[in-house]
């Protein structure tokens, strides 16, 4: 919530900058999209030299290149380091930013703020599924992950089909975002099915794999590892590149559907594409640390108000820095207040992110909003 | 409610009407004679679904794990003998038959009278965010204060309940256009996943807590004692008689807050009243059964389609027919899993999604 706080007290004059220059408000979102990477690379560091284990700099540097070289390894900080904290780090920041992004394509497809994949219930295939696998399967790591992901897109795919009716393809702006309601609605609807579901799988295991489960199901960054971390970059490394071929139709296509037309763009197939590329990412981070609440959510509307404009680079950004923040309070704050127990990350965004959905649905003056 | 409106128009452009059909229906005399035969109708079918709702009972007395015959059943409650195993069996299957007939009526007038008074066909106990303000209040009570019996939980989960459902009907009506579906499905998805964090974070730091409350949380009927079904009784008994009593109020209401005013209503005190008998109601309810989704939904909805907008029939249709949905769903779970039990907390979630889905491509969800 910071965040929102420390917005710098620059003044845009925005009527202005509409009718005269462009030049230096473009220039001025460029600045803000640097410092909130400037911040990010803060935030990476800190959560790796902080914390209840300390490391200086130059020590880093000195177990960073051990490790790559080869060479002699300190014994303890090595391993904690390059074994829990640089994964750590690094899963964060990767699904920080794919959440990001997917919720930012959702909010600028649908034209809608309020649409991320977990309001609209992706995150909850996901979680049905990984629970299926824990606990009828008794599967752990990399099958759990298999399993979130082959959830989270089959009731994608679900969804889409339930809200497709006859105007999500093709009609113009009004029944656009009706088909956008539509959308919510049927997430919301089943996301409480498979709640049903996931709370009776719960009752049917030991407790132990209860407890296990309902770790996972908040959205933890507990078991980071690199193979977990090597998977998602791989991951990544086809999604974002989509996203960047995707940025400029869907600019486009935020003309209306019938101008994106005029100019050439094959508005059923881009939207389909934003919906594969954004579920996708939303998939794999799930897959990756389990259903981190909010977090797609939070980022667009967050880097919207960060940069006075609607941007997918700096919802990623913000992303990552969202998820930074709140695993250094899971990991290493909430401990001390709680005598030991590292809390999973999704507690603390969602905990975080309620209240500021609330706070937007109280302010939001928009007529379907 | 909306096709009611939608086709007047379709019908004043009947060619061969000279007068509009709509208006020769009104004249008196037909209005006088078509009354009688609707409520003869509606009465045929109101006595219809309470005999589903017996047989549904009978069924619920004699289905289970140990299967039992009617007559077994009918002497058990007629001249019980203790010494007799399968008349233990049917008097140990009682409480839960109440509570799934008092749970279930207290879902259906809930959701019925929130359906109307938020006019918007989602309201419903589950997507308003008041099963996750129960289970905050139950886990609370579990962790701080030990409570460990159903009987404890009740008041954890009935204040638990009023209070969620009063902030997300709050938070749903701020702003420019008052309580629009998305807005209450929204407010009720945030506060819901805002409550469940916080639950989750007792939830991760104690295990103990965990183990108990995951079983309150799946909702059920079984295993409920008269010890735990009695104290909720006269909270359901006020609710019931606040709600059935509002049926004419929630026909003006539907009109819009303005007319209703203009009709002599006082909108604000009515709805605060029917406010307070569905927080009776929908508390108690889920205090007793666990959080149980879907039932204030549904069947409202099933009902609208056989009765028409008239909340004075909705209401009754609600109380009599989702405690047979309630109970049918319970005697399903019973023998799905033999030998062990579905909770009817989860058979009526997957009953209910597919009409909830049915609903939302029927476009009724977006609009009215």
């Amino acid at each position: 919530m910071n965040l929102v706080e420390t917005k710098p007290p620059v003044d845009l004059s925005l009527p202005v900058a509409k009718t005269g220059s462009k030049r230096p408000k473009l220039i001025a979102q460029h600045w803000r999209t640097a410092v909130l990477a400037f911040g990010v690379v803060l935030l990476f560091a800190a959560t790796i030299l902080l914390g209840s284990y300390t490391v200086t700099v130059p020590d880093f540097f000195k177990i960073l290149i051990a490790h790559l070289t080869g060479g002699e390894r300190i014994p303890g900080a090595s391993f904690i380091v390059m074994e829990n904290k640089l994964p750590r780090a690094v899963i964060g920041v990767m699904i920080g930013a794919a959440f990001g992004l997917s919720g930012g394509l959702f909010q600028t497809m649908l034209r809608n703020p309020l649409a991320s994949p977990d309001v609209i219930g992706i995150s909850y295939g996901a979680s049905a599924a990984a629970v299926t696998a824990i606990v009828v399967f008794g599967a752990t790591g990399p099958a759990v992950s298999g399993a979130a992901l082959g959830g989270a897109l089959g009731i994608a795919a679900l969804i889409y089909a339930i809200s497709r009716g006859p105007s999500l393809g093709s009609g113009g702006g009004n029944r656009g975002n009706a088909a956008g309601s539509r959308l919510i609605l049927a997430g919301v609807g089943i996301a409480a099915a498979l709640h049903a579901v996931v709370n009776f799988l719960m009752t049917r295991a030991d407790i132990r794999t209860a407890a296990d489960a309902l770790v996972w199901l908040n959205g933890s960054l507990n078991s980071a590892n690199w193979e977990r971390a090597g998977m998602l970059a791989l991951a990544l490394l086809v999604l974002v590149p989509a996203v960047i071929a995707l940025a400029g139709p869907l600019r486009i296509l935020e003309l209306g559907d019938d101008a994106a037309a005029g100019l050439g763009i094959r508005v059923g197939f881009t939207r389909l594409a934003v919906v594969i590329t954004a579920v996708g990412l939303a998939a794999v981070a799930t897959a990756a640390a389990g259903p981190v609440s909010f977090v797609a959510f939070l980022a667009g509307p967050i880097a919207r108000r960060f940069t006075r404009k609607a941007s997918l680079p700096a919802s990623a950004l913000v992303g990552a820095l969202i998820v930074l923040a709140a695993d250094y309070f899971a990991a290493n704050l909430a401990p001390l207040l709680l005598d030991g127990t590292v809390l999973p990350v999704g507690v603390i965004t969602g905990a975080l992110g309620a209240p500021f959905l609330l706070w937007l649905l109280v302010t939001a003056n928009r007529k379907d909003a | 409610m909306t096709e009611s409106t939608t086709a007047a128009p379709a019908e004043v452009r009947h060619p061969g009407a000279l007068v509009p059909r709509k208006a020769r229906d009104l004249t008196p005399r037909n209005r006088d004679a078509a009354r009688p035969r609707l409520a003869a109708r509606q009465t045929a079918w109101l006595l219809a679904a309470v005999v589903v709702l017996a047989l549904l009972t009978a069924a619920s007395l004699a289905i289970g794990a140990r299967g039992l015959t009617l007559a077994t059943v009918w002497q058990a409650l007629t001249q019980f003998d203790p010494a007799n195993g399968d008349h233990a069996v049917v008097h140990a299957r009682i409480p839960r038959t109440v509570l799934g007939i008092l749970a279930g009526g207290a879902l259906g007038l809930a959701g019925a009278a929130m359906q109307g008074v938020a006019r918007n066909p989602l309201a419903d106990p589950g997507i308003m965010g008041v099963n996750a303000g129960a289970a905050l209040a139950v886990v609370t009570g579990i962790y701080l204060f030990g409570v460990t019996s159903l009987s404890g939980y009740i008041w954890f989960a009935f204040v638990g309940a009023a209070a969620a459902a009063v902030v997300v009907y709050l938070i749903a009506s701020m702003g420019r256009d008052g309580a629009t579906p998305v807005k209450l499905a929204l407010a009720g998805a945030a506060l819901s996943a805002g409550l469940y964090s916080l639950m989750s974070v007792i939830l991760v730091s104690s295990q103990d807590t965990l183990d108990r409350f995951r079983f309150w949380q799946v909702g059920g009927i079984a295993g409920r004692e008269w010890s735990v079904v009695l104290p909720g009784f006269p909270f359901l008994a006020v609710g019931a008689l606040i709600i059935l009593a509002t049926g004419r109020v929630l026909n003006s209401l539907a009109l819009g807050d303005d007319i209703a005013r203009g009709l002599g209503q006082r909108v604000g005190l009515t709805r605060a009243v029917t406010a307070l008998g569905i927080v009776l109601l929908c508390g108690s309810a889920t205090a007793l059964a666990g959080p149980i989704g879907f039932v204030g939904l549904v069947i409202p909805h099933a009902v609208r389609s056989l009765t028409g907008p008239d909340y004075r029939w909705i209401l009754p249709f609600s109380l009599v027919l989702a405690p047979a949905l309630l109970l049918g769903a319970d005697v399903i779970g019973r023998v799905v899993l033999l030998p062990g039990e579905v909770p009817a907390g989860i058979m009526t979630a997957l009953v209910g999604a597919p009409v909830f889905v049915w609903l939302i491509r029927r476009g009724k969800g977006a609009g009215l």
